[in-house]
């Protein structure tokens, strides 16, 4: 089952648990990010993929096991702390301020300022917005314009590209690709696989669309009843696999004759 | 889509929220000045200043309060409880200028405790200043004794403080600057502006939201305490102002409203602001002058709220659409 992760481990799980009362989230859950690789964590709503990416952000402690984070052991105390050893996260909300131009929001909390007067220094956190996004191959109108003015697709990748420029060397984003059009999710997808073939920064994806699944990343975890129960590389599976994994436990239950009125 | 030439000038005029109520300041002023001969003389242009001293800086503390979400009702009390402790400190021998700096410290106080309340009770702060401002007023009544007290109203720092013509002015465009360059040019106001926006969003993005929060609660206060006291030196009595706080407030907010400034958070400008009160000046001036009484005057400050308010909302929808265009 286990697939060699290429150039190293940026992080590894080792025998997670979590539990919230009497509900166990998370049993014994072992995984690892590769440098440079995309890891695509599926399963069905409930099945713990949000607490798994809460502990790995420090939203949370783990009850058990241990992370290690650059082959080091580390408690994580906090969603900063995660932050200063440059584990960024994607929220859904994107953590966007809509009433704030584009290269404002890239560097939110982390303003250039003149000296000695604190004024922020507009011009220079401007050009480095636009470059950075050009770099990226990000298309907006411009580091001007409000972010609240923008795409679905347009903000997400702003969202993106922010974590990116942060400096840093996980970033866990948490289904960019839900409620997304064609077009919007083509801008993120072509995103995400610019940055993977960079291999400076590793991500984990969460995403209920296994095609788009197969398509960017390059390995995917499932995880079932806070279990991971497959792992695999995507070139060795296929989007009919992954479906009837996640499905099969549902399936056969409703009875046969209404499913075949359909 | 091809763009006329007014096409263009409107987007200009759009470009800055400002400019609508920049327009409607000149309107007004030409209106009156046209219909009457007095509206352009010195004395005149004094009395629209000292119709607009309070209101304007009032309106720059509530500007930034109300941009990051929170709004203070207790100004107007705080307003009238600055001077009495200006009052008693220089009875206790402190010399003006000091006395004036005790007085703004205790309204920062009220301030610390607003924010305080609000931030860690998770109190909306219209309920939390509601209720300080009934407390404030209970105060003020209590150390004052219900009755006026002198303003000091010799030496050079009378003068300074409200007592020489036009010093109100000149404090009220100090103040406007520098809020202004505070909102617009500084970490402080982007922040201002990321909590008002997305409370959530700027606490994830890792922005000190705490420590924002009180800044603009604390300097609110202050600013009421200290527009409160250079209007009653000017005045020459310190009055405890019971029954008339609340106008002080909501002036203040139909003057941020006026502007350009949203209830809801996230945006608006000091120099809207500025200009809202100066709306507010303009009228009630031009109405006195024209014979109109004290008691028409709300009515129509009422209407013009409303009015602004109608024009704001088409000029912002246009925005909305002229940014569209663009994309």
């Amino acid at each position: 089952m286990n697939v060699a992760a290429p150039n190293g481990e940026v992080i590894r799980a080792e025998g997670i648990g979590k539990s919230y009362g009497a509900v166990v989230a998370l049993r014994d859950v072992t995984m690892r990010l590769g440098r440079g690789e995309v890891l695509g964590l599926i399963g069905d709503d409930g099945a713990g993929k949000s607490t798994l990416i809460k502990i790995l952000t420090g939203f949370h402690a783990p009850d058990e096991g241990a992370l290690f984070i650059d082959g080091e052991e580390v408690k994580l105390r906090s969603v900063s702390h995660a932050r200063e050893l440059g584990i960024e996260t994607v929220y859904q909300d994107l953590a966007l301020i809509d009433q704030l131009p584009v290269y404002l929001n890239m560097n939110l909390n982390k303003e250039a300022v003149r000296r000695p007067l604190p004024f922020l220094d507009k011009r220079k956190m401007r050009a480095e917005a636009k470059a950075h996004l050009d770099d990226m191959g990000v298309r907006i109108p411009s580091v001007d314009t409000e972010v609240g003015f923008l795409s679905g697709g347009q903000r997400q990748a702003v969202a993106i590209a922010r974590a990116v420029y942060s400096d840093a060397k996980v970033i866990l984003l948490d289904e960019p690709l839900a409620a997304m059009g064609a077009k919007e999710s083509a801008i993120i997808i072509d995103l995400i696989l610019e940055l993977r073939q960079r291999k400076d920064v590793s991500m984990i994806l969460i995403a209920h669309n296994f095609a788009q699944v197969i398509e960017v990343c390059d390995r995917v975890n499932l995880l079932q009843h806070g279990r991971i129960t497959y792992e695999r590389a995507v070139g060795e599976t296929s989007v009919r696999e992954l479906t009837d994994l996640v499905s099969a436990e549902y399936r056969g239950r409703g009875s046969r004759s209404d499913d075949a009125s359909h | 889509m091809s763009r006329s030439r007014t096409g263009r000038i409107g987007s200009f005029l759009l470009a800055k929220p400002e400019s609508t109520i920049a327009i409607a300041a000149l309107v007004l002023a030409a209106y009156f000045a046209l219909t009457n001969d007095a509206f352009l003389t010195t004395a005149n242009i004094r009395i629209v200043s000292q119709y607009l001293i309070a209101t304007a800086i009032l309106a720059t503390g509530q500007t930034m309060l109300l941009i990051s979400g929170e709004i203070d009702l207790s100004m107007g009390n705080v307003y009238f409880m600055t001077p009495f402790l200006v009052f008693f400190a220089m009875e206790a021998g402190l010399p003006l200028p000091l006395a004036v700096l005790v007085g703004v410290l205790g309204a920062g106080l009220v301030g610390v405790l607003n924010a305080a309340i609000t931030i860690s009770a998770g109190i909306p702060s219209f309920i939390v200043t509601l209720a300080m401002g009934f407390i404030i007023n209970g105060f003020t009544l209590n150390i004052s004794d219900a009755f006026p007290k002198r303003a000091p109203s010799t030496g050079v720092a009378s003068d300074v403080f409200g007592g020489a013509a036009f010093s109100g002015l000149a404090w009220v465009l100090v103040i406007v600057v520098l809020m202004h360059i505070v909102l617009t040019k500084t970490r402080w106001g982007v922040y201002t502006i990321a909590i008002g926006g997305n409370k959530t969003g700027a606490r994830e993005a890792g922005v000190p939201s705490t420590h924002i929060r009180m800044r603009n609660f604390v300097v609110a206060a202050m600013l009421a305490g200290f527009a409160g006291v250079i209007e009653g030196i000017r005045v020459g009595s310190f009055d405890p102002g019971a029954g008339v706080a609340g106008t002080r407030v909501f002036e203040a907010v139909a003057a941020a409203v006026i502007g350009g400034t949203i209830l809801t958070g996230g945006a608006g400008t000091v120099i809207g602001a500025f200009l809202g009160a100066l709306v507010l000046a303009i009228l009630k001036d031009g109405l006195v002058l024209s014979g109109v009484s004290s008691f028409t005057f709300t009515m129509v400050l009422g209407v013009a709220i409303i009015v602004a308010m109608v024009l704001n909302a088409i000029a912002a929808k246009a925005r909305i659409r002229s940014q569209s265009v663009r994309l």
